[in-house]
């Protein structure tokens, strides 16, 4: 809220209530547009394969390299990526990788 | 909403309730009944005065805002927030009705009367002056430990899923019936831990019958402690004497003294009973925290039939109110410094309002909180026990009287207390004691009229200390929130 200020727990849950009516979901650049509120898209949301770009519109440090794409995929994230999921199908496939960056030729095929 | 209204197209706005205080060059909103606490800008204060002046429709108001030369983006979202925190309304005012909870509320504490016996005769007790409400003939003197265990039984089962327990030991004088605080600490501590819950434990005293023995136990089992003194010797022998008519001062001191020293394991507190003659609520206070060492001091003025000498007159309860204000403000200069202040009275009520309590009752007697007499009887509250008002069962027989319970729920709701309708102060007041109402209007269920100036001023003090505090040190108000 901007011109009513939430000073107290109540007061606060007040105005994330009105959030939650008003607010938007946005591109990563886009901040803060006309009374929106800046939910930023990313990794942090399960429906989106990975920022785009950062709030800056540069693209170093997301998901870039292709070496740190695939550890967050295949562990972390709940999207259906192109890599083998950890939890069901593939629990070994990174067992000999453990610096991606290094031993990412030890990373096998893995047919479904 | 009306028919006029409807067929309006652009209906006027009305200013929904709230309490407006400034504080640290800041425009705050109280509203209620929701208890939330706004800080309002130059466009929501311009808003605010515009609708109190006369009767706008958003259109009108837009349009009023925009000639002053705020923006049009600003001035709909300022609208957006109004509306919404229902600062702004359409339409007539609605009342709140009587929501009693659905199902059974699950119990936090019991108030275990250990005896109805003292050693004291302090003439303004509720249980032993002339406005006692008790009826004790026939009740055993000192609770036996059946009834204890019942009662705890009682407690962890009506608890249901909470998972932290309360027992208060109170009395009569608590420390008569020492035996049984020790034994009914032990088999607490024994049941809860059987069903996975955490008890903690606190009791009342008039600290004459102290010593090393009961202190160290109190200390290794975290017992919180609250001491009933009433300031000096001067102003504590006034009222709280034995029965020969000598002051308990002189007593009490050593005592309160060696249990400041040995007990360090939970809060230990003093409790200050006012009175027609012992009113100097700054002099009790630097006293109190001063000379004995207390680091938390609370007030509270006698319950009495305005017939009592030592009944508090409205006169005098505007001194306690000066005297209140005193110290309220040099808490204000504490917490602003980031410092703790022992003026409990201030800081229970600073606590209510950072977490926006809005009450549909005035306590939790009743509700999370129920009384436990000497034979096993339950009531409302400790100040209820013994008495044929409020009784709700007994815990070797049947229990809980829910029946009972729902009823006094129903007629005890907010909702249900007319006088309280239009008085901004309900969310933390919500009519206030029911054995004060029961003293005064000889109704459990009537709002204490006698208190509503006092309580607004108080709560309008602690709102302006609030809005302070929350501009020149808003962390200092993290302390107030739950864990």
């Amino acid at each position: 809220m901007n011109s009513m200020r939430p000073i107290n727990r109540k007061a606060r849950k007040i105005d994330e209530a009105l959030v939650a009516v008003t607010g938007d979901v946005q591109a990563l650049q886009n901040r803060g547009g006309e009374g929106k509120v800046y939910y930023p898209m990313g990794c942090t949301l399960n429906f989106t394969p990975g920022w785009e770009v950062d709030v800056s519109g540069g693209t170093a440090g997301l998901c870039q390299p292709v070496e740190r794409d695939l550890f967050d995929c295949y562990l972390g994230c709940g999207w259906p990526a192109q890599v083998p999921d950890h939890l069901n199908n593939a629990p070994d496939w990174t067992d000999k990788c453990a610096s991606a960056a290094n031993d990412w030729r030890k990373v096998d095929i893995v047919f479904p | 909403m009306s028919s006029a209204t409807l067929l309006t197209a652009t209906p006027s706005y009305r200013l929904g309730e709230y309490h407006a205080f400034d504080s640290a060059d800041t425009a705050f909103l109280y509203l209620v009944p929701s208890g939330a606490i706004f800080a309002l800008d130059r466009l929501g204060k311009e808003i605010l005065d515009r609708v109190a002046g006369g009767s706008l429709s958003r259109p009108e108001l837009v349009e009023a805002l925009l000639d002053c030369g705020y923006e049009q983006r600003q001035v709909q979202s300022a609208l957006q927030e109004f509306e919404h925190a229902e600062v702004l309304q359409y339409g007539e005012r609605h009342t709140e009705p009587a929501a009693v909870p659905e199902r059974t509320f699950p119990l936090q504490r019991i108030v275990l009367n250990v005896t109805n016996q003292c050693n004291l005769a302090c003439t303004y007790c509720y249980e032993y002056s002339a406005d006692k409400i008790s009826k004790t003939d026939g009740k055993p003197k000192y609770m036996d430990q059946q009834v204890a265990e019942s009662a705890i039984d009682m407690l962890i089962q009506e608890s249901e899923l909470r998972p932290k327990i309360h027992v208060t030991f109170f009395g009569g004088e608590t420390l008569l019936n020492f035996p049984l605080l020790r034994s009914s600490v032990g088999y607490a501590k024994r049941r809860s831990a059987e069903v996975g819950k955490h008890v903690d434990f606190s009791l009342t005293t008039n600290a004459t019958l102290l010593n090393e023995e009961v202190i160290d136990f109190l200390s290794s089992n975290r017992v919180g402690v609250t001491v009933s003194i009433d300031g000096d010797r001067e102003l504590n022998d006034r009222m709280r004497v034995f029965h020969d008519g000598r002051g308990t001062y002189d007593t009490m001191l050593p005592k309160i003294k060696l249990l400041l020293q040995r007990h360090r394991t939970n809060s230990i507190g003093a409790r200050v009973t006012l009175s027609s003659g012992v009113s100097h609520v700054r002099r009790i206070y630097e006293h109190l925290t001063g000379e004995v060492g207390f680091d938390s001091v609370g007030f509270s003025p006698a319950t009495a039939n305005p017939s009592r000498l030592y009944h508090i007159g409205p006169q005098k309860m505007e001194s306690i109110l000066g005297g209140f204000e005193e110290l309220a403000w040099e808490y204000r200069d504490h917490a602003v410094s980031g410092k703790q202040h022992g003026f409990t009275n201030a800081s229970d009520t600073l606590k209510e309002l950072h977490s926006g309590i809005s009450k549909a009752y005035s306590c939790g007697a009743g509700l999370g909180l129920l009384g436990v007499g000497t034979a096993g009887d339950i009531n409302l509250c400790h100040r209820f026990v013994d008495s044929p008002v409020g009784k709700m069962g007994h815990v070797n027989h049947g229990g809980i009287d829910h029946t009972a319970r729902r009823a006094f729920l129903e007629t005890h709701h907010l909702g249900a207390r007319y006088d309280c309708h239009t008085c901004w102060a309900r969310p933390v007041c919500a009519g206030g004691c029911y054995h004060e109402a029961f003293i005064h209007y000889g109704d459990t269920s009537a709002a204490n009229l006698h208190y509503c100036d006092w309580i607004r001023g108080w709560n309008d003090l602690c709102l302006r200390i609030y809005g302070e505090i929350s501009v020149r040190n808003p962390v200092f108000l993290d302390r107030f929130s739950d864990n």
